[in-house]
């Protein structure tokens, strides 16, 4: 395997509270290399985001986060401000969920787009502008420079998905992080946007972390999966779509509804924290 | 029988897509509603008497003609004259010029202090939100007046030292409602989104949440400004502000307040009406823009 450019080392995050401490991240490692895509995926609150957010720095100040996040040699836990400025800035790219909240709704397309790019880099405006409308061409927006004068809310959701792939590609990143880009999307939407990540990302050989719930989504287009439950990852690789170890992965991938045979009750999950628990113990 | 089946008619019209950006005067139109609207032209004919004072007034306004004083409304005074025969239109016009200038003044000195305080305090929290708020919260307990009594305490009575004591006294008002507002604009995703871009903590307080504070921004400080002009006449009216001869409304009310017990009304009647026409209009505009801010939330 090529050189690894994100590597997460036994991360903890500890949440403390007055009254208490809880663990919410418990002990994930994985590693992605340059150009790769790892996907990972796990049920709601099993702490995908929140290894987003740590490998960010986005996590709130209580969380205690101990373990090791090095990104291309340097450690991003022990970044100073400025360095974190310089990581978030030209190192990472995170496309978002929700879109639409996630844009200033006083700002232009365009000032979205070009902005930090013109300020914190000082490149020319009008360079910016040419490449923007570059991009989102890339990315399937009709009229690009059209676009760039127009406000969020005058674009759907799929449309401003898009423009927020765009603004991460102009920043030329070396990493994405995609925390479920296609769950508030429309399932046609959501498949055209999809393909975009992909074509954009083996195009310019970024790697990509990529949450989802959407197993079939994740293996799709990542070269390896990562199967979180109660904050650790239970299972990674290049196998675990085709051939699950785990008995969480292998019930999980078992649950899905075949479009073949209709089922009277979907299968519920009997996996739970004290199997969990047990089979740690035993392990 | 032949059914004739008629196709339906089609009248495709091509929908005209009509890009108008709408002008000035209906945006201000459609934030203001019509009291607002009438308000605002109300406001612009006084500011504008006010501004062309030198140009439209018909007497010098400091020019006392004591043949003619206490006079009623003639041709030649529309308004007649006070004690010391000086034409009440002219004062009225040069009076508005101090009554309007001063509380701007007050306004947008508070409002920028308050502002820069309030985004301070929402983009630090934490000790730094705490001791402005404290500070803001002491301001608070104290009447605007008192702090322009203070301040001419200190520097003698003038106009400058009346709006630096009232300047003071307002900054909690526009900081309180700004650092609400901010707060609410620091915590939406849009923020850790350009956080995430590399922008730095004064980049995105001023360019990211900025704007999106800045409808109510305006709002409270028009609402504010009404306060100020009452509370500017008020310290005039103690003789404590705008020193005579200056014209200004509120001196106004004052020296014609001994000729009210004369039996010459008119001068402290006019002064008193400009004065709850100017406050009666920034209010009633202040109000349709804090309810057009609110509702753009």
């Amino acid at each position: 395997m090529s050189e690894a450019l994100l590597t997460l080392t036994d991360v903890r995050a500890v949440l403390h509270s007055r009254h208490q401490s809880q663990s919410l991240l418990n002990g994930v490692s994985f590693s992605i290399a340059k150009g790769e895509a790892l996907g990972l995926v796990g049920e709601s609150g099993s702490g995908k985001s929140l290894t987003t957010r740590a490998v960010t720095r986005m996590l709130d100040p209580a969380f205690e986060v101990s373990g090791s996040i090095s990104f291309d040699g340097a450690e991003v836990l022990s970044m100073g401000p400025a360095e974190l400025r310089n990581y978030r800035s030209r190192d990472i790219g995170m496309i978002f969920q929700d879109p639409r909240a996630h844009v200033n709704p006083v700002h232009t397309v365009g000032d979205f787009l070009t902005e930090e790019l013109v300020r914190n880099r000082g490149l020319a405006r009008e360079e910016v502008e040419q490449r923007a409308i570059t991009l989102l061409d890339e990315v399937g927006v009709r009229y690009p420079e059209r676009r760039l004068t127009q406000y969020p809310h005058e674009l759907s959701g799929g449309m401003l998905q898009r423009v927020m792939i765009a603004s991460v590609l102009l920043a030329e990143p070396r990493l994405i992080l995609a925390d479920e880009p296609t769950t508030a999307l429309d399932v046609t939407a959501q498949s055209d946007v999809m393909a975009i990540l992909d074509e954009q990302r083996r195009a310019r050989g970024l790697s990509l972390l990529f949450i989802t719930h959407d197993l079939e989504l994740a293996a799709a287009c990542c070269e390896r999966l990562a199967v979180m439950y109660a904050g650790e990852i239970v299972e990674q690789g290049a196998h675990v779509y085709e051939s699950p170890r785990h008995p969480y992965t292998i019930e999980l991938l078992g649950a899905r509804p075949s479009i073949d045979q209709r089922l009277e009750r979907l299968p519920v999950l009997q996996y739970n924290r004290d199997i969990h628990e047990q089979l740690k113990a035993e392990a | 029988m032949t059914l004739s089946i008629k196709p339906p008619v089609k009248t495709v019209k091509r929908a005209a897509v009509e890009l108008r950006q709408p002008g000035v005067l209906q945006k201000g139109y459609e934030r203001l509603g019509l009291v607002g609207t009438a308000a605002a032209a109300v406001l612009l004919v006084i500011v504008l008497a006010a501004v062309s004072a030198p140009v439209l007034a018909p007497y010098d306004p400091d020019f006392p003609d004591l043949l003619a004083a206490l006079g009623g409304p003639t041709a030649e005074h529309p308004l007649g004259t006070d004690a010391l025969g000086r034409d009440i239109l002219s004062r009225l016009m040069w009076g508005a010029r101090v009554t309007l200038a001063g509380p701007g003044l007050v306004i947008l000195l508070s409002t920028v202090v308050g502002t820069a305080l309030a985004l301070v305090a929402a983009w630090c929290g934490g000790r730094v939100d705490t001791v402005i708020s404290w500070v803001l919260d002491i301001l608070f307990a104290v009447p605007g007046i008192v702090f322009a009594l203070i301040s001419v305490a200190i520097w003698g009575p003038s106009l400058l030292t009346v709006v630096a004591g009232l300047a003071v006294a307002y900054v909690p008002y526009v900081a309180r409602v700004v650092r609400g507002a901010a707060l609410r604009e620091r915590n939406l995703p849009y923020v850790s989104a350009a956080w995430l871009q590399g922008q730095s903590g004064v980049g995105i307080t001023f360019t990211q949440i900025l704007p999106n504070v800045q409808p109510i921004v305006i709002a409270q400080a028009v609402s504010s400004l009404g306060f100020a002009v009452i509370d500017l006449a008020s310290v005039s009216f103690l003789g404590l502000g705008v020193q005579p001869p200056t014209a200004d409304l509120g001196l106004m009310v004052k020296s014609g307040f001994d000729s009210v017990l004369r039996g010459h009304p008119g001068e402290a009647i006019s002064a008193g009406v400009l004065i709850i026409l100017i406050v009666w209009c920034v209010t009633v505009i202040g109000d349709r823009l804090t309810s057009t801010a609110r509702s753009m939330r």
